[in-house]
């Protein structure tokens, strides 16, 4: 969700964390709305897995005699095409398919490396506070000043369109949730008895922070990326739509959209089928994070 | 209070400075962006350019240059339009911002009463729609939702115009579409904020001093339920300004967002610098403004 309140922080003594465990796990499972979620993901991911081998065609192959085949539903509808043709008469479904792998891909290794980033400076922030808190807090107040779409397109094009840059600029401009959301918890949690027995004992800092602290704030981290998965696919594809994709070479569903646009008046399927595979993706991602998140917050219990 | 103003004002100065900084980076984050510009280019010809924009000075240097030439609205001439950068993106700035205002409008009309609704009546049917519908629009591209209804509206049944802007029918689609990519956004926020005043103390005051239940709800939670609302509008800003990029492309509105797109698209980065970093400092402003609206509103703070 674009807009995360910060929430309670979880089970705090680990003990308590992997009793509470097992009880928020059964709390996610009997949730309609999370199994539905879980299932349509499953399929998303088999699918992009297995693209060359369940694609029914080449998402590549031209054909001028097919362009612009409706889908099979419609009148001059062709069963071996099921969701129509393209402008050059390439096979939409398997461009579907194929496009599977880039959304997902970048989806999960944008968040990766923000997760990277943003915990990293959240832990520092919290536990070093000072000087290093305020300028970490000056540059995430720097970074959420940019429209992230528009910061990222402007790299992207300077850095030379791939999938790496892509992968890397989308992570970048989005860990900054992850920081404020860390520092807080890492504050709270500096107070807490465990931590101040751990040091008391003479733990050394960067023990109390990997070994104490980390773990509780690991079910707030896990929502937070399932959301941020989310927010990098239609990142990615608002990129791709915009015209710095990841090269020509790989259908990506954000780039048969834009190139669908340019055929509103002829072929509605173009632009409205990729655009409900996103749709369908994102929203699966969106309904099991959300659960994630009912199911890990304790103010329920 | 004003310890506090003091305090956010110079911040407001260094997260400026810092805007600055990224803006300049884009220039140079290829290394060497003569090479971007004129990949064929003869070295001799490249050296040449290099100097007539001064990239062969150190970088401190150029930043230096770079801050001091943007603070009186010089980035240079755009390589394409042969015209200052910052002047062209100046002239488009007032349609992106009125397509903002528009959409923001439309999405508070929608987004005040039926998040008030979900809110009071928590886990009825109509909340739960009301859920569903954040969740869906929440999940669409809105470049998507925007062709879709073009799809329907203007060349399906030949309602309005397929793009343009200027003539109130050209505007609708494009307000309509950035609307419906903030409506969900600001439904969840109200509900979630009047559910959290919602059974106050002082509400239940309120209603147990016999007011209606329509003033308990207008004169006392959203009054409260108000701050949040303020706050997540001055920190989505970006996602909007983000969204009305996009939306400008769909419908080729000719605002700052697509000339941007179109800048990038041919590496002006003239036009490139001067638009992201007027947006910039457009948001960080509006979020200045918001934390100052916030002390007035919200007399806690003014304590600390």
């Amino acid at each position: 969700m674009a807009v995360m309140l910060p929430r309670a922080t979880v089970a705090y003594e680990v003990g308590a964390s992997i009793a509470g465990g097992s009880r928020a796990w059964r709390r996610f499972a009997l949730n309609p709305a999370a199994l539905v979620g879980s299932a349509i993901l499953l399929v998303m991911v088999s699918v992009a897995l297995a693209a060359p081998w369940v694609a029914p065609h080449d998402p590549a192959k031209q054909s001028l005699l097919r362009r612009f085949t409706p889908p099979m539903w419609q009148t001059g509808g062709n069963a071996a095409y099921p969701l129509g043709t393209d402008q050059v008469g390439r096979d939409v479904l398997s461009r579907i398919i194929h496009g599977a792998r880039i959304s997902l891909l970048v989806g999960v290794s944008a968040v990766l490396v923000s997760l990277v980033v943003g915990v990293s400076a959240g832990l520092a922030s919290g536990f070093m506070g000072g000087k290093v808190d305020t300028a970490i807090g000056t540059v995430v107040d720097v970074s959420l000043s940019f429209p992230q779409i528009l910061l990222a397109l402007a790299f992207v094009a300077a850095l030379g369109p791939s999938l790496v840059t892509i992968i890397v600029v989308l992570g970048l401009t989005g860990w900054e949730r992850y920081a404020r959301v860390v520092r807080a918890e890492v504050l709270a949690l500096r107070e807490k008895e465990f931590v101040e027995a751990a040091r008391a004992i003479g733990v050394g800092r960067l023990r109390i922070i990997v070994r104490h602290v980390l773990p509780n704030t690991v079910s707030s981290i896990v929502v937070m990326s399932t959301l941020q998965v989310a927010q990098a696919i239609l990142a990615e594809a608002a990129l791709s739509f915009l015209g710095v994709g990841s090269g020509n070479a790989y259908p990506t569903w954000g780039q048969m959209i834009s190139l669908g646009r340019d055929f509103v008046t002829v072929a509605w399927w173009l632009a409205t089928l990729p655009g409900l595979a996103i749709l369908v993706t994102v929203l699966a991602i969106n309904l099991v994070g959300d659960r994630l998140r009912d199911a890990l917050d304790p103010r329920t219990i | 209070m004003s310890a506090f103003l003091i305090r956010r004002f110079l911040r407001f100065v260094v997260v400026c400075i810092g805007v600055s900084l990224v803006t300049f980076s884009i220039l140079h984050a290829s290394g060497d962006p003569v090479a971007l510009i004129m990949p064929e280019a003869p070295e001799a010809d490249r050296a040449k350019l290099r100097d007539a924009l001064g990239l062969s000075d150190p970088l401190p240097t150029q930043f230096v240059r770079f801050v001091a030439n943007a603070a009186r609205g010089d980035f240079g001439q755009s390589f394409f339009h042969r015209e200052p950068a910052f002047g062209l993106v100046v002239e488009r700035m007032p349609t992106t911002l009125g397509l903002t205002c528009l959409a923001v409008t439309l999405a508070l009309a929608i987004a005040i009463p039926v998040g008030i609704y979900s809110a009071v009546f928590r886990n009825t049917l109509g909340d739960h729609a009301a859920t569903a519908i954040v969740f869906l629009g929440q999940s669409m591209p809105v470049f998507w939702i925007g062709i879709m209804l073009m799809l329907l509206f203007a060349v399906q049944w030949r309602l309005l115009p397929v793009s343009g802007w200027g003539t109130w029918s050209s505007m609708v689609l494009p307000a309509v579409t950035l609307g419906a990519f903030t409506t969900p956004l600001f439904m969840r926020i109200i509900r979630s904020s009047m559910l959290e005043v919602i059974n106050l103390d002082y509400v239940r005051t309120a209603r147990a001093k016999g007011l209606s239940e329509w003033l308990v709800i207008c004169r006392h939670a959203l009054r409260n339920a108000a701050l949040p609302i303020v706050t997540v509008t001055g920190l989505q800003f970006g996602l909007l300004l983000g969204g009305a990029v996009l939306t400008e492309t769909v419908f080729a509105v000719p605002g700052v967002g697509r000339l941007i797109v179109g800048a990038i698209r041919q590496l002006d980065f003239p036009i490139v610098q001067a638009g992201v970093f007027l947006l910039a400092i457009i948001i960080v402003s509006v979020n200045f403004l918001v934390d100052v609206l916030y002390v007035y509103l919200n007399p806690t703070v003014r304590l600390h």
